[in-house]
């Protein structure tokens, strides 16, 4: 294959900071953002993360919305209830978090695309047992300047009481997360097997 | 071409991965090949990255594309589209397509329409392939037979230079339906029902297969129907096993196979269904006869109830995290506890989508609507060009008109206003298509899920009303 690709994902290693909880069960992409500004070209979209939900009428900040409490700047983390970014397949949803700073998502269960979707923006999403994430949204509700530390390489995430939780990740994913390597880059190794594939299947489903 | 004699059983979406499988990595990571890949104007950014980063697509062949999701419905005019960046998607697609080789159905195109209608409808569908498109409700496609499922934008970028995509293997679970569906039960009312059943998350990591003889029972519209919203059950994808339904509707379509090539499809596609003693990683089982006309309540599709009952009461939920959830989406609904669904007023109707804009859901709509007036502004949008021509053919254009209904042109419209096709804040809408999601219709936008035949009875009445009241037995 002639195709040439350069990767551009920022490698992952290790974060502590503050996060933000949003304790909420089926956060859609639709919330996490509207359609209406998916045709803005990406750097317009930033301001608009958790737009309708986050902002009144006027634009002004909703108070008790978690991204405008003061402990969100900077947060890195964040963290929902089950099913989180469920819905629509757009990646917008996870390029706006990670151009508003989050690189991590914490929650018991995610959409299975936005699932994808991190991993093709170097975001780690993280599942972890709903008992412990109601410990982490608790505990956050009362300190919401609470630290984190998320370590790939170990698979731990270590609390704001210091319990250490260990999570599971696909060694594919955290491998290229840790490279920085993108899938295409990958891929592009294995252009003789797929050559292989289409000769076989061009035989047995010749219609195609 | 058969699977080997005495082999382990195996379900339809074990033969269909297997014969996909390009790569398997001890890691457990798949390369899995792809057989069709559909492009809408929402893949624009998509194409745009590949040609950025200097990349051919590798197959131009298997990819079709079509706009749909930002080109306004009143209109065939690209260029009276008023938002740049909106105009910007259409056209960049057209472009693109021109410049690569991908066969695009473009606006003025008869066969323009929703990605997901357009697929079955053109023969691209077909059973026992791998297909895949930038779109969530790309399950629609299973319907026939085959494994779809939706994709990420950096995903799309990926089909396009390797035909293939990364993959962990789903698990597999079986959806029956057992015994014949009551009068008037549609398709939607199935896949509700399922919803809110198994809950949002209930198929995360799964291929959701429907069966029994509810299923096979409906048509193949409706099937397309039901696997549309496997997504909101958090399925990855959701199929039903290929019959001769199936096989009598993708004869004759565009790119679907002829003479000896359809014989050599047919007998290879008469093996892919599930074999008896396949085994399902999970399986749930609900009755045919029991589901009724399903209107949604809350902010997840999850929220279903038959029409014949009340609004749920979130103090009876089963714990925390659900009682403040219901309280939430009845607040954003505003809806009270106790409340009738039959006793709602509603603002608005919307039919159309991926989930309902086919010939079968404009028939039934125009058998409620037809000698009626239509109560409140109401929306036809059919699915494609196609479409559209058919049922003026049959006159229901006329019928829909004549009802005070408004008939439009095909695209993805006020399911997800992206082409700014949106209601207004606190607007209640029965709306045929498959998400009511916060602002999904608009910002404060109060969205109801419902079969079409359903909500041409909330047109004509202004309420949810059970639509086996208006339709003969």
């Amino acid at each position: 294959m002639s195709n040439e690709h350069k990767q551009e994902l920022r490698p992952f290693d290790r974060l502590t900071g503050t996060a933000v909880a949003i304790d909420q069960p089926n956060v859609d992409t639709d919330q996490i953002i509207p359609a209406r500004f998916l045709a803005l070209p990406r750097a317009e979209q930033v301001p608009h993360l958790f737009n309708d939900v986050r902002y009144r009428e006027d634009g002004s900040p909703r108070e008790g919305f978690p991204l405008n409490a003061p402990t969100a700047a900077g947060a890195q983390i964040l963290i929902a209830e089950r099913n989180f970014g469920c819905g629509s397949s757009r990646e917008h949803a996870v390029s706006v978090l990670v151009d508003n700073g989050f690189r991590v998502f914490i929650a018991p269960s995610f959409g299975d695309i936005f699932h994808n979707n991190s991993f093709q923006n170097g975001a780690l999403p993280i599942r972890l047992p709903s008992e412990r994430i109601r410990e982490m949204l608790d505990h956050l509700a009362k300190r919401p300047d609470a630290r984190i530390t998320v370590d790939l390489e170990a698979q731990t995430v270590t609390g704001p009481d210091n319990w250490t939780q260990s999570f599971e990740i696909d060694s594919f994913r955290k491998q290229c997360l840790i490279d920085g390597t993108d899938d295409i880059s990958l891929t592009l190794k294995y252009a003789d097997a797929i050559a292989a594939h289409e000769r076989r299947a061009a035989a047995e489903t010749d219609w195609l | 071409m058969a699977e080997a004699q005495g082999a382990k059983p195996a379900t339809m979406f074990e033969k269909i991965w297997r014969r996909h499988v390009v790569v398997d990595r001890p890691d457990g990571y798949t390369l899995l090949y792809v057989d069709r890949h559909l492009l809408h104007d929402g893949s624009y950014n998509a194409f745009r990255r590949l040609a950025a980063n200097g990349m051919k697509i590798r197959h131009p062949e298997r990819s079709f594309a079509t706009p749909d999701h930002y080109m306004p419905t009143n209109t065939r005019d690209k260029s009276t589209i008023a938002d740049p960046n909106h105009k910007r998607m259409v056209t960049g697609l057209a472009e693109h397509a021109a410049a690569t080789g991908v066969t695009i159905f473009d606006i003025g195109d008869r066969r323009q329409g929703i990605v997901h209608v357009v697929g079955p409808e053109q023969g691209i569908t077909l059973p026992g392939i791998t297909l895949v498109c930038g779109d969530s409700h790309t399950s629609t496609h299973g319907a026939l037979g085959c494994l779809a499922f939706g994709i990420g934008s950096s995903e799309v970028t990926h089909v396009l230079a390797t035909q293939s995509l990364w993959q962990r293997k789903p698990k597999a679970m079986r959806v029956n339906i057992d015994g014949a569906l009551g009068f008037g039960i549609t398709g939607k009312d199935v896949i509700l029902a399922i919803i809110a059943r198994i809950g949002a998350a209930g198929g995360t990591g799964h291929v959701l297969e429907y069966a029994g003889s509810g299923i096979r029972q409906l048509s193949i519209e409706g099937r397309l129907t039901l696997c549309n919203m496997s997504i909101e059950g958090g399925g990855r994808a959701g199929m039903i096993a290929p019959d001769d339904k199936t096989y009598e509707y993708i004869a004759g379509r565009p790119y679907a196979p002829k003479d000896a090539a359809w014989d050599r499809a047919l007998a290879f596609w008469r093996s892919l269904p599930s074999d008896d003693g396949a085994t399902f990683d999970r399986e749930v089982t609900l009755s045919g006869p029991d589901i009724a006309p399903m209107v949604t309540w809350g902010t997840s599709p999850e929220d279903a109830a038959p029409v014949t009952e009340a609004i749920p009461d979130p103090a009876s939920a089963a714990d925390a995290s659900r009682r403040d959830g219901q309280a939430r989406a009845l607040a954003y609904m505003g809806l009270e506890p106790g409340t009738p669904i039959a006793d709602i007023p509603v603002d608005r109707v919307f039919i159309g989508s991926c989930t309902n804009s086919r010939i079968e859901d404009l028939r039934m709509a125009a058998a409620v609507a037809k000698g009626r007036k239509a109560q409140i502004p109401s929306w036809i949008v059919p699915g494609s060009g196609i479409i559209k021509e058919q049922a003026e053919a049959e006159g229901l254009d006329k019928i829909f008109t004549e009802a005070g209904f408004e008939w439009r042109e095909a695209g993805c419209s006020m399911c997800v206003g992206m082409n700014g096709e949106i209601g207004r804040p606190g607007e209640r809408i029965a709306s045929t298509s498959n998400r009511n999601f916060v602002g999904r219709q608009g910002k404060g936008v109060r969205t109801h899920l419902v079969s079409p035949a359903m909500a041409a009875a909330a047109a004509v009445t202004g309420r949810f009303t059970d639509v086996r009241r208006l339709i003969p037995a």
